[in-house]
């Protein structure tokens, strides 16, 4: 649905490769030409009629971001640099001060490097123990699982809402529920998830949620943290500098601005915060349950296409979003990569950034399509037969 | 090299890659290299001995171009000297990066020739050599 706003679509290329990043519609494009074309002024500062509306423009995107989210306050919305940066500030900026020697992260072997990399490191600094927790034999995490790994030490669970490589929706509700019962600190990494499906913070007990707006229609170098009011309030700025401070004397006194303007030191993307409410207004028009159930749907007509195909090896067939991993037997996943892209046929080959999860599912890398609302049937259709004429791969490649 | 004799040579040396298994032997100097910009990993062993290389073995996972380079090499260079080695190892990125080389040394090598045509493949022909020299630097 939608073709007509994605230009590149034209072209007849099909892009399976949005958990990577997505195409960017014409509406964001736009917004943030508008900014640079006719108010390309600096935030906060300006005594001058384009730099308030730019400021405007700034603020109204946190207001459309905390309604897209569900959040109590938009003051509650900082914009970093992207789900990896928000991630580290969430560790960085809170977790280090919040977590003691001996207390328990839980995370899964499927999350991204993001989510994982932050901890082990905090680990090396404050002792702190990260615990996997197992997954099932479809390699996806479930309430039981969760709830059996939880310990007296567990303070902090951390794990994305959808996993970038399996593809598994997580019970985040019940989940949030768990750990709001127990104290534990929630953080969803929400990269694969928040494009792709309705997000509630409030009614899903998510303390803590990460983003980025590049996979979600938006521009690239800019994301959202979310927090919970109480938690923003006590997280350290990890940037300090300008547009965040009230007044600094030279014996050393500083006063910061009040959330979340201290958490946003410098100046910050501003024509990428407009193209990313631009999105988000983009998704509101469709529509997030309209846009997850047309996903699982084309999820299901790709797995009927390639179940009879006798020499695709297909690994998370039980995951319900819109993300499919698969090997043609004894190929490398590259090859077939650069196979469909002769084609015109973008999917994305290797570990995904989920390392660890080669211990999993026994296998180091695959290719991995992932859908958005722009993709068809007849582009799947397109895809199978060119899997089928597979015998050929190599005349292609070498 | 006529297309369906590289093909073959680089198909065949892919599927049945020579010289494949690493030794648990301390004689051998080793190196690896996880190509940076994909997502190939190649472990190679040579067993040098009075200044020529005696075994050579490679493991890895990795594509039809980095595999099968690495096998060739793998057979190739076994019973030259390091010195010939090094010159080896220069004309063959010499022709990968489009410049002067000669042919002859390279024999079989020569089916890479074509690889500049697909500039984001080049990384991949030369994982062979770069980690060879990575063990030539260890002596």
């Amino acid at each position: 649905m939608n073709r007509e706003d994605f230009p590149i679509l034209e072209s007849g290329l099909i892009y399976f490769d949005n958990g990577a990043t997505t195409l960017k519609p014409k509406q964001v494009i736009e917004a943030m030409e508008d900014y640079y074309y006719h108010y390309p002024a600096n935030i906060h500062r300006g005594d001058y009629q384009i730099s308030l509306q730019a400021s405007d423009a700034y603020e109204e995107t946190r207001n459309i971001v905390a309604d897209f989210i569900h959040a109590n306050h938009p003051k509650e919305v900082v914009f970093t640099a992207g789900s990896t940066d928000s991630l580290n500030r969430i560790v960085f900026g809170f977790m280090a001060d919040y977590l003691n020697e001996g207390d328990e992260v839980l995370i899964t072997k499927a999350e991204h490097a993001s989510n994982v990399l932050p901890w082990l490191e905090l680990a090396k600094q404050k002792k702190i123990k990260v615990t996997f927790m197992p997954l099932n034999a479809n390699h996806e995490l479930t309430l039981d699982i969760v709830k059996k790994s939880i310990t007296k030490h567990t303070k902090v669970i951390s794990i994305a809402a959808i996993t970038n490589v399996v593809g598994d929706i997580r019970p985040i509700h019940e989940i949030g529920k768990l750990a709001a019962a127990k104290n534990i600190l929630f953080v969803v990494d929400g990269a694969q998830s928040v494009a792709h499906m309705p997000t509630d913070v409030e009614k899903d007990h998510i303390d803590f949620l990460a983003f980025s707006a590049h996979k979600m229609l938006g521009p690239t170098g800019v994301g959202v943290l979310y927090a919970k009011e109480k938690y923003l309030e006590a997280m350290r700025p990890l940037t300090f500098g300008g547009g965040m401070n009230q007044s600094f004397e030279e014996d050393g006194s500083v006063e910061y601005k009040s959330i979340p303007t201290r958490l946003e030191g410098g100046t910050p993307p501003i024509a990428e915060v407009i193209g990313l409410g631009a999105a988000v207004k983009y998704l509101q028009s469709i529509g997030m349950d309209k846009i997850a159930s047309y996903e699982a749907d084309l999820k299901k007509y790709l797995l009927e296409q390639l179940r009879p195909l006798e020499d695709i090896i297909l690994y998370n067939e039980t995951s319900r979003s819109g993300i499919l991993a698969f090997n043609i037997e004894s190929v490398f996943s590259q090859d077939t990569a650069i196979y469909l892209d002769h084609y015109h046929i973008c999917v994305r080959s290797g570990n995904h950034c989920a390392k660890v999860l080669k211990d999993e599912i026994n296998i180091k890398n695959t290719c991995r399509i992932s859908f958005y609302f722009y993709n068809t049937k007849e582009e799947i259709d397109q895809l199978v037969t060119v899997l089928k004429n597979s015998d050929e791969l190599y005349r292609i490649v070498l | 090299m006529d297309k369906e004799i590289r093909r073959e040579l680089i198909l065949d040396n892919y599927q049945h890659p020579y010289h494949k298994g690493l030794k648990d032997d301390t004689s051998y100097i080793r190196a690896n290299t996880n190509n940076e910009s994909c997502i190939d990993n190649i472990d190679i062993q040579l067993k040098i001995e009075e200044g020529k290389v005696v075994d050579a073995n490679f493991d890895g996972e990795a594509c039809a171009i980095s595999t099968s380079a690495t096998s060739i090499f793998m057979q190739k260079i076994i019973g030259k000297t390091v010195e010939e080695l090094k010159e080896l190892l220069e004309n063959y990125k010499h022709m990968i990066q489009e410049e002067a080389y000669d042919e002859e040394l390279l024999e079989e090598l020569v089916a890479y020739n074509e690889i500049y045509l697909q500039p984001n493949r080049k990384k991949c022909a030369l994982l062979p050599a770069e980690t060879i020299e990575k063990i030539l630097q260890q002596l």
